[in-house]
């Protein structure tokens, strides 16, 4: 009994030091300078010839923004109709949707690239936005249809019989009820677009488009002769700490909903 | 009662409202175009932007199709000519090769992970966020993180191995051999997806009925006994859906070696979705790139039907 107890202490122990380390050490290793601490290697990131430009950081919370509203809004709406109302081909479109997961989208990624050339989207940010909010959906509409199938339906009627308009229904009493299922879709929605990388690097081809993930990564691969890794390792930093800090403050209800997600999608 | 259609009866029964079921009726017609139209927006972004790439890319594929001029009908030159292109050839081994190790390894790490915090214990929240911590960083950083972590310019990892004398001399991780660079790959994506998939192990794993663990207990059943006949089998359905997401994710690899090997030393980690990115806006055709996402799609596609058919045979 209490040698198992130490065994699971100290393997959990030494296996959390290996997982927390690489994120530690990037930290570290992006305020460490030649002669000790200090921000230059911050100041390169932002500086140096291919390095962050105020308009990449710009371009990813444009994408962003537009992303976690766009899934929010859509999902929101489809979540509703799906949990709650019956209509012909509410099914086959819901399995629709769900069917984006089997469907991996680096495969139509490059159809994507040609049909947002199309309708006169190419190299534009909303065309990035609107491929992450398709991409968001199967997770989305099914978190929200859940969401939205766990409200009593008492509380819908009620409101009707009180004469409540039915978007004055879903606005007033349904969104609030559906709170956490938001949270952790416009999260979720958020991670993913912040830190994107594939879909920008083919859908984005102008330098002052890139988002700041795409920039870093250009710093990398634009380099012909020495990386300079430590101005990487500030890049890194600089795009993970948004994503820790909301991670922080909402992790129950992400990691809750996440794998509610997961399991049944 | 009857309906008299005299203008004075209709006229009253429309004061007085329609009769119940008729109302019934409308109120469900009304409901089915209110739902309808919340559905709309959903409907319009997966036509839009799944649906029509999807026939896209299997039109393009039937196509001589350059990134800059109109395309021409060519089928099937982009799918006879993929088994010549000795690159798709080596891109398709290697991404299998990579597939099976990374669904052994990061299978068996995110088991034992996940048996390691499934129960309620001292640490047990922060174990758990430990291991999950990484899955807040996008994969791009962390590529990017490991490219640092793993280099002899600034990285650690080289020190401490010639400290213990492992190695001694410079070594390049990412980039120095076929092997070190798979290696360092593998390194990366264990680190970055254990904590999800354990996650995802251990919502099946606490599904699972204290009471039948008891029962064994009872019984006199040994702890290797125990897990081999009642948590693998409850664990199944679970099991089958973090395999699906392991190898769907694996064949479609791209950022790790994209960011941390470059698909080097000599194409050696170079995987299928980046021969896809080179024909495409490298080679500048559209039409074999298509192609070769044709291909990778229906194994896909195929894979996960099978494997969804597994599952729900055996769920039931």
């Amino acid at each position: 009994m209490n040698r198992s107890r130490i065994g699971y202490s100290v393997t959990g122990g030494a296996l959390a030091i290996l997982f927390l380390f690489p994120l530690l050490w990037s930290g570290w290793a992006s305020v460490r300078t030649g002669s000790g601490f200090g921000l230059e290697n911050y100041d390169r990131l932002f500086t140096s010839d291919n390095g962050v430009r105020p308009q990449h950081v710009l371009n990813s919370l444009v994408v962003s923004v537009l992303t976690v509203g766009g899934t929010l809004f859509v999902a929101t709406l489809g979540g509703y109709a799906f949990g709650r109302f019956k209509f012909p081909g509410r099914d086959v479109l819901f399995l629709v949707t769900l069917a984006i997961l089997m469907v991996p989208y680096a495969t139509i990624l490059i159809a994507l690239y040609v049909l947002l050339g199309w309708i006169g989207l190419e190299d534009s940010l909303v065309g990035l936005s609107l491929v992450l909010v398709m991409f968001q959906l199967p997770f989305s509409i099914f978190m929200m249809r859940n969401s939205f199938e766990a409200v009593p339906r008492e509380l819908e009627e009620s409101a009707q019989m009180d004469g409540c308009a039915s978007v004055g229904t879903l606005v007033r009493i349904m969104l609030p009820a559906v709170k956490p299922g938001l949270i952790t879709v416009g999260l979720f929605a958020f991670l993913t677009s912040w830190s994107e990388f594939f879909a920008p690097l083919i859908l984005l081809n102008s330098t002052d488009k890139f988002t700041t993930t795409l920039a870093v990564v250009n710093m990398r691969t634009a380099s012909h002769g020495s990386i300079d890794y430590a101005a990487l390792e500030a890049g890194v930093v600089f795009m993970a700490v948004p994503c820790l800090i909301l991670f922080a403050f909402m992790q129950r209800s992400y990691v809750r909903g996440f794998t509610s997600g997961a399991i049944k999608g | 009662m009857t309906i008299v259609t005299t203008p004075r009866r209709a006229q009253r029964a429309e004061q007085a409202g329609p009769p119940p079921a008729r109302r019934r009726f409308r109120r469900q017609t009304r409901r089915a175009w209110l739902g309808i139209a919340y559905a709309s927006p959903t409907a319009v972004m997966v036509a839009l932007f799944f649906l029509t790439p999807l026939v896209l890319v299997g039109w393009m594929s039937l196509h001589r199709w350059p990134l800059l001029a109109p395309p021409t009908l060519n089928a099937p030159d982009n799918f006879t000519t993929i088994g010549d292109n000795e690159l798709v050839r080596s891109a398709t081994w290697f991404t299998i090769k990579y597939t099976v190790i990374i669904t052994v390894l990061l299978f068996a790490v995110s088991l034992g992970l996940a048996l390691l915090v499934q129960h309620r214990r001292r640490g047990v929240g922060f174990f758990r966020t430990a291991f999950f911590l990484p899955m807040a960083v996008g994969f791009a950083s962390a590529s990017l993180l490991f490219l640092g972590l793993l280099s002899d310019e600034i990285g650690p990892v080289s020190d401490l191995l010639r400290g213990i004398g492992l190695i001694d001399g410079y070594v390049s991780w990412t980039s120095g051999s076929a092997n070190s660079a798979l290696g360092s790959a593998v390194v990366l994506v264990l680190w970055r997806f254990a904590g999800f998939n354990m996650l995802i192990l251990l919502t099946g794993l606490q599904a699972i009925p204290p009471e039948i663990y008891e029962a064994a207990r009872v019984d006199g059943a040994s702890r290797w006994q125990t897990f081999r006949s009642i948590t693998l089998p409850l664990l199944r359905p679970t099991i089958a859906l973090v395999l699906t997401l392991m190898v769907t994710g694996s064949l479609l690899a791209f950022d790790q070696f994209w960011i941390l090997t470059r698909g080097g030393p000599d194409n050696s980690t170079t995987s299928l979705v980046m021969v896809i990115y080179r024909e495409a806006f490298i080679r500048l055709d559209l039409g074999s790139a298509a192609a070769i996402s044709v291909v990778l799609l229906v194994v896909l596609v195929v894979f996960n039907v099978i494997q969804l058919g597994v599952l729900r045979r055996r769920s039931n």
